[in-house]
């Protein structure tokens, strides 16, 4: 069964052939075949370029490695590959567990969030998702490892390896407790770029989770304002009474869904700069408030396939982080952007904090995603000179967003890579496991 | 691979003296590190009338279109080299004299060779590696000449006619495989191929099709015509009763 596959940005499709073992035992039989493309892992395909593609070769879904199992005693939960961070919660909330960490969609899988170890709004406190993981599966070409261990050379690879070490088959992780689904919201504008940074390194210590949206359309005086969100786990008390009696409800909604076939420019800059303008207008000052933990992580999660949004012609995710120090990169980019007319639609900007690994994305310092129309104009050369302000900073750009990054500056965003490809060569000689994202970047 | 904003790393040019098909090359915007291999008859030829590309690697190999063998082989190799081909440039191509052609069969049989077969020999195991590959494009330079059969050129025009259906097969075949093929119908193009004639009316320069080709390129389109006002004149004159059609001047 062949499928046309792309990344979240819908960009760069390519055709794989599918399949989808049910079992750990189907997972090695397949490792064990010939595969003259090779063959990849795949997730819920939320990467928004081409990491989950493996164009003419053999893409393994992972849906069907979907067991949950949950120690409540000790807060730990052991969940299949594919088990989505929506499936998670829907079984961890109601026993007051909650995941260490989360991207801004419940739509990825617990593999997908290792291979490509996520972060999420409490970098700076947690860390990335697999400092998390006590234990993972992994089938190799070479075989079966049923428990990898931190520490050891295959974790190191694996988290954040993109799926080319082997296919992540299950993990073990363990979960924080929390008293409610809620989360107490302190949310503030923040004039500029400065004022947001200064805010954030001022007292983010007071909250396990903070980000920061920017307005990337405002213009003059106006440039870089936005609005930063920051928060905690809600406790009982802190909820309306009417919610207190089942304050871990889990509830989260899609009310909208967006057809398929909408055409390009639906997202166009006047509209989204009157949507920026009444977003910031309409934050408050300052002020504290209660809202659902779907409300706070995953706001885009209301409308499903969002991503069409965007038009035939897709959109990229431009999200890089960068050292301390290095913040004339991030007032560059704005800049940058706007002087070449290349809109950026969302801009969220977060602190990371230190950041163990061989091809983790996070450093200590500031992160900044940019969600942009792939038709922008001039957006190839804009990001390419961006790509080596990065870079020259001792930046990165994160491969699961990437899309367009020109090969020759990975190692030098990248400069664990050699050892990195040392693992993977001892754990996959024969370079069985590829994506287009490898081939694009001679990664592997 | 190609990538989220249409960059390419690897891409072929059949033809590679072809003034459209360089022209086109000039328009991709290759950014350092892509490759870019121009087969041809003659590799020097092909080196020297290569654009100046910055960081890109440009290579030349040797490929006749009237030697069907050569085709297969350009394609063993280039897959044995195992970078992934992104866009193939299928540009190859010779006017020929019509006059002479009509005295001696031989010239007419060199622009079916050139024009046709040659580039169907090495298209079809071409369509098989990108089929294989899962992705890629195929960009076809037929003509409008192919259309319609003229007194003026219609050894010319049978030779694309025949490439310009033979690519409309390919593209059905290669449905749902991920490749694209494009097929790209130029007017009167004024340059090399063209040098002396009388220049007529609604005709383009290798310039202005290699625009036109890169943005179909980007876009995916299936067929251009350069001007893009020639599709309407073509729909028409497509409809035309042969006695009419032959008091059209050109």
């Amino acid at each position: 069964m062949t499928e046309l596959l792309a990344g979240w940005g819908t960009t760069a499709p390519t055709v794989a052939h599918v399949r989808t073992p049910k079992t750990a035992a189907e997972v090695a039989a397949l490792l064990g075949d010939n595969y003259p493309r090779g063959l990849l892992p795949r997730g819920l395909g939320r990467a928004y370029g081409d990491a989950a593609q493996n164009a003419g070769g053999l893409v393994v879904r992972t849906s069907a490695l979907d067991h949950i199992d949950v120690d409540e005693s000790a807060a730990t939960v052991t969940v299949g590959a594919g088990v989505s961070l929506d499936a998670l919660l829907r079984v961890a909330l109601p026993r007051g567990l909650f995941v260490p960490v989360t991207p801004g969609t419940r739509w990825v899988t617990c593999g997908g969030a290792l291979a490509c170890d996520v972060h999420g709004k409490n970098h700076h406190v947690d860390g990335s998702w697999s400092r998390h993981v006590s234990r993972f599966g992994l089938a190799t070409p070479r075989g079966m490892l049923d428990d990898v261990l931190p520490g050891s050379p295959e974790f190191a690879a694996t988290a954040g390896g993109m799926g080319l070490t082997g296919l992540i088959t299950d993990m073990t992780m363990q979960l924080i407790r929390v008293p409610t689904g809620a989360i107490v919201v302190d949310t503030e504008r923040t004039p500029d770029l400065d004022a947001c940074m200064a805010r954030m390194l001022d007292n983010d210590a007071d909250y396990r989770y903070s980000v920061a949206w920017l307005d990337c359309l405002a213009r003059g005086g106006k440039a870089g304002r936005g609005v930063l969100t920051r928060g905690n786990h809600a406790e009982v008390g802190d909820l309306p009474a009417g919610a207190r009696r089942d304050p871990l409800h889990f509830a989260p909604t899609t009310r909208l869904t967006a057809p398929r076939g909408l055409p390009s420019g639906l997202l166009n800059r006047r509209a989204v700069t009157a949507f920026n303008a009444a977003y910031y207008h309409r934050a408050p000052a300052h002020a504290t408030s209660v809202e659902s933990f779907a409300g706070y992580f995953y706001p885009l999660d209301v409308m499903s396939h969002w991503n069409r949004m965007y038009g035939p012609r897709g959109f990229l995710q431009y999200q890089y982080a960068v050292p301390y120090g290095q913040e004339d990169v991030v007032h560059q980019t704005l800049r940058r952007l706007e002087a070449a007319g290349c809109p950026s639609y969302l801009a969220v900007f977060k602190r990371f904090g230190p950041q163990d690994g061989l091809l983790a994305f996070p450093l200590e310092g500031w992160t900044l995603a940019l969600d942009i129309p792939a038709g922008a104009p001039g957006l190839a050369r804009v990001l390419d000179g961006l790509d080596e302000l990065v870079a020259d900073a001792g930046g990165r750009v994160y491969l699961a967003k990437d899309s367009r990054l020109r090969p020759d500056l990975l190692p030098a965003m990248y400069p664990r890579l050699d050892e990195w490809r040392a693992i993977r060569d001892k754990l996959d000689p024969e370079a069985t496991m590829r994506s287009d994202l490898s081939r694009r970047l001679g990664l592997a | 691979m190609k990538d989220a904003l249409g960059g390419l790393q690897h891409v072929l040019i059949l033809g590679g003296t072809s003034e459209l098909a360089l022209a086109t090359l000039r328009e991709l915007d290759l950014r350092p590190g892509a490759r870019v291999v121009l087969a041809g008859r003659d590799p020097e030829a092909c080196a020297a009338a290569a654009p100046p590309l910055p960081g890109v690697a440009v290579v030349t190999k040797r490929w006749d279109a009237r030697d069907p063998g050569s085709g297969a082989a350009l394609v063993d190799e280039i897959v044995a080299e195992g970078q992934d081909l992104d866009l193939v440039l299928a540009a190859a191509g010779i006017l020929g004299d019509q006059e002479q052609a009509e005295k001696d069969a031989t010239v007419a049989v060199e622009v079916l060779q050139t024009n046709l077969v040659g580039l169907v020999a090495v298209l079809l195991p071409l369509a098989s590696a990108l089929r294989d590959q899962g992705h890629g494009h195929v960009v076809v330079f037929s003509s409008v000449a192919g259309l319609r059969g003229r007194r003026s050129n219609y050894v010319y025009g049978a030779s694309k006619a025949g490439l310009d259906a033979f690519a409309e097969g390919l593209s059905a075949a290669l449905q749902g495989s991920g490749v694209t093929v494009t097929v790209v119908r130029p007017g009167f193009v004024t340059g090399r191929m063209t040098e002396g004639m009388p220049t007529p009316p609604m005709s383009s320069t290798p310039q202005a099709v290699g625009t036109a080709v890169a943005t179909a390129i980007r876009r995916g389109s299936e067929v251009v015509y350069v001007p893009p006002s020639l599709k309407p004149v073509f729909g028409a004159l497509r409809l035309l009763p042969r006695p009419l059609f032959r008091k059209v001047p050109g």
